[in-house]
């Protein structure tokens, strides 16, 4: 029998439950950190004390974003990929809301990012070089754009452009070729826009994003899966089986 | 501070050497505790089956991985820079908590070759002095031979169980195995993984090339296995969350699948987690060490005494370990005097995608080490005369799993995002897989691991320096072994392929492997060594560093089963010979 001097999973449990009604609470091991334990004697274990997902606030409404953030976020991730016969386009897979909810949880603090200084800018070979966490990033840059906009083209907002001329301003703040005030590194800024927007694309429907599964579908990856042995040999054969989440798939709901 | 009662042995850190150091000194009946500074984390709550192929939770959001808010190293490509922290994890994915490394890694299990463990000797003798001299290589020989650590890369795959066909049983080349390998003692303990589309056609092209393809040697097991300690590992149902995931299906050797059921049970040993060791106490003398301190997350100090002190963290925490403590001296670049942190080298990775029109691959159908390889490139199984390099690359094609925010295959040209990429991702994701090579890397005078003068980590310790670049020693070898890659690549017949090469200077940001080695390398002399055979400090006899910081230069295979062996290696002789005449096992 395990002997601990705290239970840690009791405390964690009682955190979930004590912040059920607030998606953005969520403890995680490694993200916030964990109380110290001595075990010895056997393996610690208690029923019911699976390390589960967070899982998100999927509804409708912003948590994190702004009015004029989520315009913005709209408008561009609308560009990254956008709505065809072909597949979904992010906005309809419900990207946006996948970003406001990363946002408004532990990655927006930025609880996996180191953020102290000093930070000069350094070689791009150096990675993220900034003091702001991605929540932060995201509220500086947005209006640092509009700025932009506003003294480039004849429109207030990124919003209000035309697809084009965003199109043309998201490759100027890919390429770096477009320069952001505010202590804003517009490639950074996008490097971190395109990810979030690939990660609300393809990410288990759970967080908000793939809604229905449709980026899954577009590809055909059939989802949280564990178990192929039986077609390991059948090579060449197309998988005929839809997509499943974690919260299994929308035609079990009825 | 809290001075807690003496233990025979103490383990900074608790990942793979750190469960196999356990595990054999408590057999002996040795008071054994693991200092661990990440949570505890088992196989059936901690990675369930119903909830671990996450993605965006343990690949993007970093879940199973050090938290670099709290601790990060800083990073430059030669000192002329200015060392900027890693402020995101990205080329290398370093673990935390129990397990570590061995509960998010691919299960890819090699030995090096016998002539990788005489890097410096070997290739000066076959292509003279200068094939080590250009590129101001500092590549060196071991101090240790193949033939020697056989028997403990022996053990560490009946301890895995690990999957494959010998091509080397006791010097007799077996047909389906590689041929280049090392002579084994055992065939391995069960047979290897089926293959899958992608590795099968792979192989094909390989062979009507006239290479010997073989499958990949894997700790995803084919079938259920039971390890000498009675430890029970099922077979892999080809689920694709391997590498930054953790396994629930007990199919993937770690420390949680192999050791621990057995370790933890044991009263000799005890572990405390959410605990990280500051530094290793020397006595005045600074000829022994009297134990560590360590700090707790609600923030207590100890010092716990210990007889032995064996580093079995992760290789960055090893050498700031040494640096801190005071153990060895620091290796200075300019000089090229003293030893902790030289000769840091890190893994040439390259890769080429295949592109098929009518061939379904099904990536989602994968495996940590679903490969088919050939070896006839990697270390010297081929004439570098001419080449301008040594080193080498294994050439793997492939199928370790299709996570689709990852592992998104297009064709040459295709822009990163709009509908163009979005039709281009629709139409390959099913028909294409990616060849893998994996090369060596040769330490450098100019590559090195120190104390940052500047950024300090959440307990105000100096954080560790990384000073890196690949030299072109590495280029040549990598551009040479992506044209034979490609040239399988062709010979399977796709639409197209894409060659993505070695180009520029290491960038920390997109990721390539966590296979850092060196820093604290072993040898037979302590003027080029921080470790003897025995990985026994050469300036403090009861300090011992674990791991692939001992690798003198990183050979073209993946390092766990090497730093597993060593481990065992050096186990063997602190039981044999330490406990009996403490004391330096090697006299410098």
């Amino acid at each position: 029998m395990a002997v601990r001097e705290f239970d840690r999973r009791k405390f964690l449990l009682a955190g979930a439950a004590a912040g059920t009604t607030a998606a953005a609470v969520v403890f995680h091991d490694g993200e916030l950190g964990a109380p110290p334990e001595t075990i010895t004697g056997g393996m610690p274990w208690a029923e019911g004390a699976a390390d589960s997902p967070p899982g998100a606030d999927t509804g409708t409404g912003y948590v994190y974003l702004t009015a004029a953030e989520a315009a913005f976020v709209e408008a561009a991730v609308d560009r990254l990929i956008p709505a065809d016969p072909v597949g979904p386009g992010a906005v309809e897979a419900g990207v946006p809301t996948f970003i406001d909810r990363q946002l408004a949880g532990t990655y927006g603090r930025g609880d996996h990012y180191f953020l102290g200084g000093p930070w000069p800018a350094g070689v791009q070979e150096q990675g993220y070089q900034s003091r702001f966490s991605p929540a932060q990033l995201y509220r500086a840059a947005v209006p640092a754009v509009d700025r932009y906009v506003a003294g480039k083209f004849k429109s207030a907002t990124f919003a209000a452009l035309s697809a084009a001329d965003r199109d043309t301003v998201l490759k100027g703040m890919e390429s770096g070729d477009v320069h952001l005030d505010g202590g804003v590194n517009a490639k950074s800024f996008f490097a971190m826009l395109l990810q979030n927007t690939k990660e609300g694309y393809f990410s288990d429907p759970m967080y908000g994003g793939n809604r229905d599964m449709a980026a899954w579908k577009m590809i055909g990856f059939p989802g949280a899966r564990y178990n192929y042995k039986e077609w390991v040999t059948r090579h060449g054969e197309r998988f005929p089986n839809p997509p499943v989440g974690f919260k299994g798939r929308p035609a079990w709901k009825a | 501070m809290t001075t807690l009662k003496s233990v025979d042995v103490v383990l900074v850190g608790f990942g793979w050497t750190g469960a196999i150091m356990g595990q054999q000194f408590v057999d002996q009946g040795l008071s054994v505790l693991a200092l661990e500074r990440g949570p505890w984390r088992d196989t059936s709550t901690d990675f369930a089956t119903t909830f671990a192929q996450d993605e965006l939770r343990y690949m993007w959001r970093h879940h199973l991985f050090q938290n670099v808010a709290d601790d990060t190293l800083t990073i430059r490509n030669n000192t002329r820079q200015q060392a900027l922290p890693m402020r995101r994890l990205g080329s290398f994915l370093l673990g935390t908590g129990v397990g570590s490394g061995g509960v998010h890694w691919n299960g890819q299990i090699w030995r090096f070759l016998p002539t990788d463990f005489q890097t410096k000797s070997h290739n000066q003798a076959r292509y003279g002095k200068q094939a080590v001299t250009d590129y101001d290589l500092t590549v060196q020989d071991w101090g240790i031979t193949y033939d020697e650590l056989e028997p403990h890369y022996d053990t560490f795959d009946r301890l895995c169980g690990t999957s494959g066909k010998a091509g080397n049983l006791r010097g007799k080349i077996q047909p389906g195995g590689n041929p280049f390998e090392g002579a084994r003692s055992n065939e391995y303990p069960t047979p290897p993984m089926v293959q899958t589309y992608g590795p099968t056609l792979f192989g094909e092209a390989a062979a009507s090339l006239g290479h010997k393809p073989f499958p990949h040697p894997t700790g995803n097991l084919s079938q259920p296995y039971t390890n000498p300690l009675g430890a029970q590992l099922g077979e892999c149902t080809y689920c694709g969350f391997c590498e930054k995931f953790g396994c629930g299906n007990y199919s993937k050797a770690s420390p949680q699948t192999t050791v621990l059921p057995y370790l933890m049970s044991k009263p000799n040993f005890m572990l405390k987690t959410e605990c990280e060791v500051l530094r290793v106490e020397l006595a005045p003398d600074k000829k022994i060490a009297t134990g560590v301190t360590y700090v707790n997350s609600a923030g207590e100090e100890f010092f716990q005494p210990a007889k032995i002190v064996i580093l079995s963290a992760y290789i960055l925490q090893n050498v700031r370990l040494l640096l801190l403590s005071g153990i060895g001296k620091p290796y200075d670049p300019a000089t090229g005097e003293g030893v902790v942190g030289r000769n840091y080298a890190y893994q040439t990775m390259s890769s080429v995608n295949v592109f098929f029109d009518d061939k379904i691959i099904n990536p989602f159908i994968g495996a940590g080490a679903m490969a088919t390889v050939i070896d006839e490139y990697n270390g010297d199984n081929f004439d570098h005369g001419g080449l301008g390099f040594i080193g080498g690359a294994y050439i793997a094609g492939m199928v370790t799993g299709g996570r689709p925010i990852e592992m998104i295959y297009t064709p040459k040209g295709t822009p990163a995002w709009g509908l163009e990429w979005k039709h281009a991702a629709a139409k390959n994701y099913l028909k294409s897989f990616s060849i893998s090579v994996h090369g060596s890397n040769m330490s450098n005078r100019g590559n090195y691991l120190d104390l940052d003068p500047t950024y300090r980590d959440v307990h105000g310790r100096p954080m560790l320096r990384m000073t890196f670049d690949f030299t072109d020693n590495d280029f040549k070898m990598s551009n040479y072994l992506t044209d034979r890659a490609s040239e399988v690549a062709r010979a399977m017949g796709p639409r197209e392929i894409k060659e993505n090469r070695r180009k520029g200077s290491w960038n920390v940001t997109p990721y390539q492997t966590t296979h850092n080695t060196g820093g604290a390398i072993m040898g037979d002399d302590p003027n080029t060594s921080v470790v003897n055979k025995y990985l026994q400090t050469w300036d403090v006899h009861n300090v011992f560093s674990m791991g692939a910081g001992a690798f003198p230069q990183n050979a073209g295979y993946n390092p766990t089963a090497t730093l597993a062996a060593l481990a065992f290696h050096s186990a063997s002789a602190i039981i044999s010979q330490y406990l009996k005449a403490p004391g330096p096992m090697v006299q410098a």
